[in-house]
């Protein structure tokens, strides 16, 4: 059984529903605070799978995600870059995400290169909504066909169940050219669509999620670890027929990643 | 180099949005200022006091506090960029949340200790300074928590406290007459009444001193209407003279606790036990099994499952959200969160509710005469001291989003009241519902076990909390009482948490004995309560500081937040102090619990400042004897203004609108969708439902464990409108509680209550009259339902005098709130109408024409007139209908269900089209209704014990033999036209036409 590490800190606060998520695709879980891992980095290495949890991480203080992003670049992201060369799948749903991309380790290098071994300056940010507040609901999310990401890829994410629940303040991606937004579309990087029309974020592209060269390192604002059953749904009492039969969308997404993860223990 | 102050500027690149001065913005234009900002520009401002190299600051400036794909860096003060330019600072001492976390990225980037202050800087364009002055006052600072700046501040050092030197100070008590006395409880805040007064006069007689001042404010603490509750637990004489018949006659005899004097007047010893603890303790002696904790612990306690108990605590912070609702909203939240943590040996919390009453915010002028621009001629004049109707429900909400979602607590379950009594004192409620293992829901202190407090540091801030919102409100409060405020600091509580959790489920076992929270009165509180019965030894100078300069005294009743106090036994110091250390949560040892003789025995720097003895703190509150009577109805409190003759409604169609736009009833998808509900992955029924995620949901129903599939269902019930008969009112809140629960799903046998009453002062008699009348309501309530109230809190002088002396009190204000089990959440249903050819079906109470304290009388009626009577429930039919529901929907007979509450039928059957996008054709004509009402009465009537519920026609046979006997009758067929219609054209109106109304009162 693939082993998954959560990593919590001050403030993190979806790490058990995580943890659960990783736990009912087949994996089990492992907590480990912040400050065991910033002492000693090592304890990265034995893990099969990384799961960076949503929440307030030291309050969200200057701005979503930054305090812990400062802490992991100094001191975890070289750990972090070796997981994701020897296959680690990583998912970073909302703050997990701002953490991930002001840590450096999204989008990550071009997919012929090497992870550099200083944390590259970030090129996307998670920006306040454009509504200027707090926003908890479900959107329609769709995969992009030609998506990389080992997370998403190939999940049919066409009919009106494929929601995920999205709750944050700071979730409007911004890349900081148009040019690198062709860029990451071109090279298969772009995770996860908002529905048209059901951006709650005003997000560029109507972007929900990236991934890195490699496919395996996952940013997102929804919360897939919200919808593992059915019933968590806010339609389920009106849903019947095809669309709820097998996994929601969130778990399916937890299954694909495990399953990687069990593969590349098996090889 | 020399320390000094830097400053450093941080705000949104050229070209990227400022959400925030768009925001400061649309709020300054709310304002009617004769000239508003046109645009607003904001930036972050960091003080930064330490030794650092210029190239540091650089550092920080470029890699820790801006973002560089959004923003921009500026280190001094870049120049004003508009035409007026306001700074908001913290003031010295207040809580400044992200300026810790700052200190600690700063001490891991450079190593640097260093102390940082946080700030905003506004630079307003197209407006003068005065106004950008009026500005700041009203929407971007509060003057008790904040110093306006309108320059860059950049100061050449922080104010910092100056170091304590111990002085004991006693007060001379025993040669002051009556007068005196009076006057030193109010001049010292301890608002004691004369008889307690005398009491301690009596006990310090008794030994020949005089108590220490830190001895009579622990006595003021414990003794306060917020601590002990006696008011509800005094021996009251009650009278009535009902000379309406419409209002219902008590059956007192043969209830525990009351006698029926010659003179036909009641005497109730102790009201709180003789009704609400009389009904729990009746319902678990005649069977009832589920409740092993009630009233004894932080919150009620009942069983989940064969392992699990779930525990409810519903907490008011009124006083406090009055003069600064930000904080007080939030720190409101963050008390009845520490009340689950500090339930049995921890709850875990895992939903969180809140419930909001305001005066109307559009009867209000938001700025002074001379400014205003286009405004209504009925407005009024705020009076002096009150804030914003609309600025204290923003704020309020603002505080609960940011503390409850930085918690990870779902926020799932609400309602807001308006009333414009309320503008001087609004009301805050906040509740926590935490989960447990059935073998951890209780715990003692034993001797010998150490005094531990884990959390945040002392600090000046909120000092006489207790007593403050023990008393009343006037217009200089804001003044006097600034220091009672707090701003909180979520990270801190959910450190604490964290530890507290790990600390609970420690391998070897829970590692202390027992845990409180500390709330008002602080220490004082929190410690005289676990060691009543053992004594507790205290040094006051171990508790950890915010700042230098607090006396004993001031460390031992500061309520400052985000503390909790263990008591943890020596052998299990370092695990927890290691556990501690892990997630960054300071704990401290205090002191030891046990003393000889039980006393309370203080000291600071080995001298001993205080000693009290417990029973006489616990046990020396002098009984009182109150006045009660009821003759109703009065009218009090503010006229309500009279309607134009031009307002009344000319159709069904015109008042269903107005209704669907009354705030009460208006969507609050504004507020709920600030709210993380979704947190912790158990939510099941969300508050908003349908497919486009607009249903008003009767209840929440959330997974307290993710493994199994039994849920809890949570709602509440408030019938305000009914205050001219409290019994009435609270009879309507019971009922309508149970059938929110109901209505998603929740066993009607498993249903446990919460009661908040917020009332003005039950010095007046003809008040704790209306306060004797709910509290036996809910003992009548409780018994006819079978569901036993858990916990409760009271909250009596909610009234406000404004400068001219008026007094505005508020209405009799009773919150219910309710959990029920949920056996099998497969079995839930939601309000928003399924599928076109289902029919609607009505089940309860017949309709009458009560309209008494309905909206439509609010709206179009003479409210002083009050000449129609009030809809009561009929107890011996309300909780039939709700089994009878409860079967039908647990039996898969029902597609959507919804309460008939605010508003009516008509009203709820709108909602019910409006969550599902379907159309509905209505014929009240078979309505069961008693004695023929008008149909607007039919309509608009706001009987209780109704339920709408939406049946396939197959299941139409089964469903009414189901309900047997009951009021029922089929009342309408939906269907796909997306249009509401009354049979013989009395109403033909779009969905969407209802949709807009509904949505767009408070779409702020």
């Amino acid at each position: 059984m693939p082993s998954a590490l959560i990593i919590t800190t001050a403030g993190i606060n979806c790490d058990r529903e995580l943890a659960y998520a990783f736990e009912l695709a087949g994996a089990s879980a492992e907590f480990i605070h912040l400050n065991r891992l910033l002492a000693s980095p090592q304890l990265i290495d034995r893990f099969e799978l990384i799961g960076l949890p949503g929440g307030f991480s030291y309050g969200d203080a200057i701005a979503a995600g930054r305090i812990a992003a400062v802490l992991m670049r100094r001191r975890l992201y070289r750990a972090l870059a070796c997981a994701i060369e020897r296959g680690v799948p990583i998912i970073a749903p909302c703050n997990g995400f701002q953490v991930a991309v002001q840590m450096g380790i999204l989008p990550g290098p071009a997919g012929d290169e090497p992870w550099p071994s200083t944390p590259p300056r970030p090129t996307i940010a998670l920006a306040h909504n454009d509504t200027g507040r707090f926003v908890d609901r479900w959107c329609g999310v769709v995969v992009p066909p030609e998506t990389r990401c080992v997370w998403t890829h190939g999940l049919t994410a066409d009919d009106p169940s494929a929601m995920l629940p999205v709750a944050h303040g700071e979730g409007q991606f911004v890349t900081s050219s148009p040019r690198s937004l062709g860029w990451l579309e071109r090279s298969g990087q772009i995770a996860l669509r908002y529905r048209p029309g059901d951006n709650p974020n005003g997000s560029v592209g109507d972007v929900a999620g990236v991934c890195d060269a490699s496919g395996l390192v996952l940013g997102l604002m929804p919360h897939p670890e919200r919808f593992t059953r059915w019933n968590q749904h806010p339609q389920w009492t009106r849903l019947h027929g095809p669309s709820v039969t097998g996994h929601p969308l969130g778990l399916a997404m937890f299954h694909q990643a495990v399953a990687w993860a069990a593969q590349a223990a098996a090889v | 180099m020399p320390s000094s102050v830097h400053r450093i500027e941080v705000r949104p690149q050229p070209g990227h949005p400022d959400p925030r001065g768009a925001a400061a913005c649309r709020d300054a234009a709310s304002l009617g200022l004769s000239s508003p900002p046109s645009r607003i520009d904001t930036a972050a401002v960091y003080l930064i006091h330490g030794d650092l190299s210029e190239q540091h600051v650089r550092q920080l400036a470029e890699e820790l506090l801006a973002d560089p794909v959004l923003e921009t860096a500026t280190i001094g003060a870049a120049p004003p960029t508009a035409d007026a330019l306001i700074e908001v600072h913290p003031l010295p001492g207040v809580m400044d949340p992200d300026a810790e976390a700052v200190e600690l990225a700063i001490l891991a980037m450079l190593g640097a200790h260093v102390e940082v202050r946080t700030a905003r800087r506004y630079d307003l364009h197209g407006t003068d300074a005065s106004t950008a002055r009026l500005v700041a006052e009203r929407c971007l600072a509060n003057t008790v928590i904040h110093s306006i700046y309108e320059q860059p501040y950049h100061p050449e050092a922080f104010v910092t406290g100056s170091p304590y030197h111990l002085r004991i100070v006693s007060v001379p008590l025993s040669d002051l007459d009556d007068v005196a006395l009076v006057k030193l409880s109010r001049k010292a805040h301890l608002f004691l009444s004369l008889d307690e007064m005398k009491a301690i006069q009596a006990e310090f007689g008794r030994t020949g001193s005089d108590p220490r001042e830190i001895e009579l404010e622990t006595i003021a603490q414990t003794w306060s209407e917020h601590c002990v509750h006696k008011t509800l637990k005094s021996t009251i004489r009650y009278q009535e003279q009902i000379t309406d018949a419409q209002s219902p006659r008590i059956p007192i005899r043969g209830r525990s606790g009351h006698e029926i004097n010659p003179d036909g007047s009641i005497t109730i010893h102790n009201l709180f036990k003789s009704t609400i603890v009389a009904a729990t303790e009746q319902l678990i002696a005649d069977g009832i099994d589920w409740c092993p904790s009630v009233f004894v612990d932080n919150a009620g306690v009942i069983a989940f499952d064969d392992d699990h108990a779930v525990c409810f605590k519903v907490e008011t912070h009124n006083h406090p959200s009055a003069i600064e609702p930000y904080g007080g909203a939030a720190t409101g939240v963050g008390g009845c969160i520490r009340d689950i943590i500090g339930t049995g040996l921890a709850a875990k919390p895992i939903a969180a509710t809140d419930v909001f009453c305001v005066a109307y915010p559009d009867h209000w002028r938001r700025s002074p005469r001379r400014a205003r621009r286009g405004l209504s001629s009925e407005q009024r004049d705020l009076p002096d001291g009150c804030l914003h109707p609309r600025r204290i429900l923003t704020e309020v909400v603002a505080g609960v989003r940011d503390y409850g979602n930085r918690m990870g607590i779902p926020t799932l379950s609400g309602a807001v009241w308006f009333d414009d009594d309320y503008v001087g004192n609004p009301l805050v409620f906040c509740g926590c519902i935490g989960v447990m293992q059935r073998k951890k829901i209780s715990g003692d202190p034993q001797p010998g076990d150490r005094i531990v407090v884990i959390g945040g540091r002392t600090g000046r801030d909120g000092i006489h909390g207790a007593t403050f919102s023990s008393a009343q409100l006037t217009d200089t409060h804001a003044d006097e009482f600034s220091h009672a405020v707090q701003i909180g600091n979520a990270v801190t509580e959910k450190k604490l948490l964290d530890a507290i959790l790990e600390a609970r489920d420690h391998p070897q076992g829970c590692l202390f004995h027992a845990i409180t929270d500390c709330g008002a009165g602080g220490f004082s509180s929190a410690v005289g309560e676990m060691g009543r019965h053992l004594g507790a030894e205290v040094h006051l100078d171990r508790a950890p500081l915010k700042y230098e300069g607090l006396s004993p005294t001031e460390i031992w009743i500061s309520e400052a937040q985000e503390r909790m106090v263990l008591a943890v036994p020596p052998r299990n110091l370092d695990q927890l102090r290691a556990i501690c250390n892990l997630h960054e949560a300071e704990m401290c040892e205090l002191g030891q619990f046990g003393t000889d003789g039980q006393e309370l025995i203080l000291r600071y720097e080995g001298r001993e400042v205080g000693r009290l003895s417990m029973n006489f703190l616990h046990e020396g509150l002098p009984q009182l004897t109150r006045e009660a009577t009821w003759n109703p109805p009065a009218s009090r409190g503010l006229d309500s203004p009279p309607l134009a003759a031009g307002d009344r409604p000319n159709s069904i169609a015109d008042t269903l609108l107005r209704l669907l736009a009354h705030p009460n009833i208006a969507s609050k998808r504004w507020i709920i969708r600030q709210y993380d509900h979704e947190v912790q992955g158990g939510s099941i029924i969300k508050p908003l439902v349908g497919p486009a995620g607009e249903g008003p949901s009767d209840a929440a129903v959330i997974l307290p464990l993710l493994d199994s599939t039994r849920g809890l269902a949570i709602a509440n019930g408030l019938a305000t409108g009914l205050r001219d008969d409290p019994y009435v009112m609270a009879l309507a809140a019971i009922d309508e509680c149970v059938r929110n629960l109901v209505c998603v799903g929740a066993d009607p046998s498993r249903i446990a209550l919460l009661d908040n009453f917020c009332w003005p002062s039950c010095d007046d008699p003809r008040n704790l009259g209306a306060l004797v009348r709910a509290a036996e309501a809910c003992y009548d309530g409780a018994l006819a339902y079978r569901a036993p109230f858990i916990s409760g809190k009271d909250s009596l002088n909610n009234q406000f005098t404004t400068s001219d002396g008026k007094t505005i009190e508020i209405p009799p204000t009773l919150l219910i709130s309710g959990i029920g089990i949920v056996p099998d959440v497969s079995r839930c249903v939601t309000m928003d109408a399924k599928k076109s050819g289902n029919l609607l079906m009505v089940v309860g109470s017949p309709t009458t024409s009560a309209m008494g304290g309905s909206h439509f009388e609010m709206l179009f009626g003479d409210r002083e007139a009050r000449h129609s009577p009030l809809p009561a429930v009929d107890l011996n039919v309300a909780p039939r209908i709700a089994r009878s529901v409860a079967g039908l929907i647990n039996d898969g007979l029902v597609s959507s269900a919804h309460d008939c509450s605010e508003g009516g039928l008509l009203v709820a059957a709108a909602e019910m089209t409006i969550a599902s996008r379907l159309g509905l054709q209505l014929d009240l004509a078979d309505l069961p209704a008693e004695d023929d009402p008008p149909l607007e009465h039919r309509c608009f009537c706001e009987q209780p014990a109704r339920y709408l519920l939406e049946i396939r026609g197959d299941d139409l046979a089964e469903v009414s033999s189901r309900l047997h006997d009951l009021p029922a009758a089929v009342i309408g067929t939906f269907n796909s036209s997306f249009r509401l219609t009354l049979a013989e054209d009395q109403l033909d109106v779009s969905v969407k036409e209802l949709q807009a109304a509904w949505l767009g009162t408070l779409d702020w």
